[in-house]
């Protein structure tokens, strides 16, 4: 066994290693826990991108036997295109907010540092566990750490809205529970793969049951995903948490559209109807929600929470189509607004550093009454303004934020919204139905609010009609956003390249076969009994 | 043997789920606890319910299974039962947090007029 036969086990224990020895170091030695956690983040960027390349190179799924046991009994780590690639860009989000939180915010509080490596670590096992439990296991890291995250540092507001969060995500973590114990008692295993073996040789008096039990566990992951109506905490806890913070859970919701996409494409083949309606009404239902609230909304954190909802509402109405193609262009999409919703939510911080309540309230009337264009009449216009460099450069930002998340021509989130929509109106000739027609016209709809909710935004942010301050901003805080957007650039550049990887990934998922087959036919190492 | 524990699974949860729509932020804890007592029930029952039955099975004996009860629902109960009370922990530290802060302990951190 060579060294790259553990590449997959890496994501998780390259994290946990991190998070120990941060937690080893002295308290008094800021540098040196910040020095491990960017080294082991950098390393969890390498490793993601080889992962990316060992599954792209191969025919099928890396599949690593935890304790060396032969499947179904052992509990095992899978690795395919859709894992490998959004474990990699989990790593690139968390390495931009790391970086972005050295200029301050690691020095609010204690214990940042390992709670941010084990988050990622928590995410990372629920991208490549290939075990229904597990999956419960490394949910419940990936929160108990985002809750100490959310709460980072604590104040008031924070406290607040992290009780909610809290709450909500306990209660869902129960409800996960009844529905893993509803599907072992129908089928007898929690092996994913075998799962999918399973179920359709399953006595059909006792399919009631196990849908009963895929319904629930459903429900804990909408929760998770922001689907409406179980989004309202989504934004509040997003828009109270710092920046970085922010910007890293903005992954914490995709685990839930994966999760979905993975255990609905396994079990059922993806040709269970119900599920696939109650996908595309969920999704359609909180991309409605989502536009009015972008529309509504009038601070900046929580119109970065509501796009958001729009991100992970899009891509699950877009799965619920069950087509392959469709699912591809959505995990385009799903990496590059993840990408540009990380860059946002920094942004966010950064903008508002220059502005006061004072100055916030005065815009809000001023939209309602006009009052502010006459007086500013009567003063001499000086001839060109000088824009500082800093305007210059959060401005720029803000734009190529607000394009991609809008999904305007002619950055990557066009591309993807663009694929989404082709691959839903069908270029096989057949009929668009009702579905197609109503996620067309509410993409197209949720992209020109989000375009009218940004522009807003931003001419209240950077055309103020009073004197502004302007934020004082470091390189190590621009340069991650730089980072983020330069992703979704090159994204744009190899489009095609991305796409025909997105594609690969959502056929392997939504045909199984090879899946399943590989992950059952996989050999304990040494041929033995293992143990 | 059914009757009962389906009755006490459902009265946990009921009473669980009555307590996590209280407004306050103590009740929703102990609804949060009951809840959790609940589900750890329900995964066990999930094993089906046998008795005073071994779950460790002898290789020397070829006995039927039908005489050894499952071992994985005990395993998976027993995972259950640490996260949930160490997130409980975790809850009430926030709780505690929470009344202090804003010196309340209603669940939106100010009381409602009426």
């Amino acid at each position: 066994m060579t060294l790259l036969d553990h590449l997959v086990i890496a994501p998780i224990l390259l994290p946990l290693l991190a998070a120990i020895l941060i937690l080893t170091a002295y308290e008094r030695t800021p540098h040196l826990k910040a020095s491990i956690n960017v080294t082991a983040t950098v390393l969890q960027v390498v490793v993601g991108v080889l992962l990316v390349m060992q599954v792209d190179g191969q025919n099928g799924p890396s599949v690593y036997l935890l304790g060396n046991w032969a499947p179904p009994f052992s509990i095992l780590l899978v690795a395919d295109r859709i894992a490998a690639l959004l474990v990699l860009l989990t790593a690139v989000l968390a390495l931009a907010a790391l970086l972005f939180s050295l200029a301050r915010w690691q020095r609010a509080g204690t214990h940042f540092h390992p709670l941010f490596q084990l988050f990622l670590m928590g995410v990372s096992g629920a991208f490549l566990t290939g075990d229904l439990f597990n999956l419960f296991v490394f949910f419940e890291v990936m929160l108990a750490a985002s809750y100490g995250l959310v709460f980072y540092p604590a104040t008031e507001a924070r406290v607040r809205a992290g009780l909610h969060y809290l709450v909500i995500n306990l209660f869902a973590s129960l409800l996960f529970l009844i529905g893993v114990a509803l599907i072992y008692s129908v089928t007898g295993t929690l092996n994913m793969a075998h799962l999918a073996t399973v179920v359709p040789a399953l006595d059909p008096a006792q399919k009631p049951l196990l849908h009963a039990g895929a319904a629930v566990l459903a429900v804990a992951f909408l929760i998770k995903a922001g689907a409406w109506p179980l989004c309202f905490w989504l934004a509040t806890t997003y828009a109270a948490a710092i920046a970085p913070v922010a910007a890293v859970l903005a992954i914490a919701s995709k685990v839930g559209v994966y999760t979905l996409l993975r255990l609905w494409q396994l079990m059922f083949d993806g040709n269970e109807a119900f599920a696939g309606l109650c996908l595309l009404l969920g999704g359609l239902a909180t991309v409605l929600f989502g536009t009015l609230c972008v529309l509504a909304s009038q601070e900046l954190g929580r119109l970065a929470g509501y796009s958001v909802l729009l991100s992970s509402g899009t891509v699950l109405a877009v799965i619920g189509t069950g087509s392959s193609t469709a699912i591809g262009a959505a995990l385009f999409y799903l990496v590059s607004s993840t990408l540009a919703l990380g860059a946002f939510w920094l942004l966010v911080e950064l903008a508002e550093r220059g502005r006061s309540a004072v100055a916030d309230l005065l815009a809000v009337t001023q939209e309602a009454f006009g009052t502010a264009e006459e007086s500013d009449l009567e003063e001499p216009e000086p001839v060109g303004v000088i824009i500082p460099a800093t305007m210059a450069l959060l401005g720029l930002s803000f734009i190529g934020c607000a394009l991609l998340l809008a999904g305007m021509p002619p950055l990557s989130g066009f591309l993807g919204k663009y694929a989404m929509l082709a691959a839903v109106l069908g270029g096989d000739g057949s009929a668009v139905g009702v579905a197609g027609w109503s996620i067309v016209a509410l993409l197209l709809l949720s992209g020109f609010a989000s375009l009218i909710g940004f522009s807003r935004a931003g001419m209240r942010l950077f055309w103020p009609a009073l004197p502004r301050t302007v934020p004082t901003v470091r390189v190590i805080e621009m340069a991650p956003i730089g980072l983020l957007l330069a992703l979704c650039l090159a994204m744009m550049v190899g489009a095609d390249r991305m796409m025909a990887f997105t594609q690969a990934a959502a056929a392997e998922v939504s045909q199984p076969v090879q899946y399943v087959e590989q992950v059952l036919a996989t050999l304990p190492y040494g041929g033995g009994e293992g143990g | 043997m059914e009757i009962v524990l389906a009755l006490a699974i459902g009265i946990l949860t009921g009473s669980g789920i009555w307590l996590l729509l209280r407004p306050r932020t103590f009740q929703v804890i102990v609804g949060l606890a009951l809840l959790s007592y609940a589900v750890n029930l329900f995964i066990v029952a999930s094993g089906r319910l046998g008795g005073a039955l071994a779950p460790v099975i002898d290789k020397a004996g070829e006995v039927p299974l039908d005489s050894y009860a499952d071992p994985l629902p005990q395993a998976l109960v027993l995972t259950a039962i640490v996260i949930s009370f160490a997130t409980t922990a975790l809850l009430l530290v926030v709780l505690l947090t929470a009344r202090g802060l804003s010196g309340t302990d209603h669940v939106d951190g100010r009381e409602h007029r009426r």
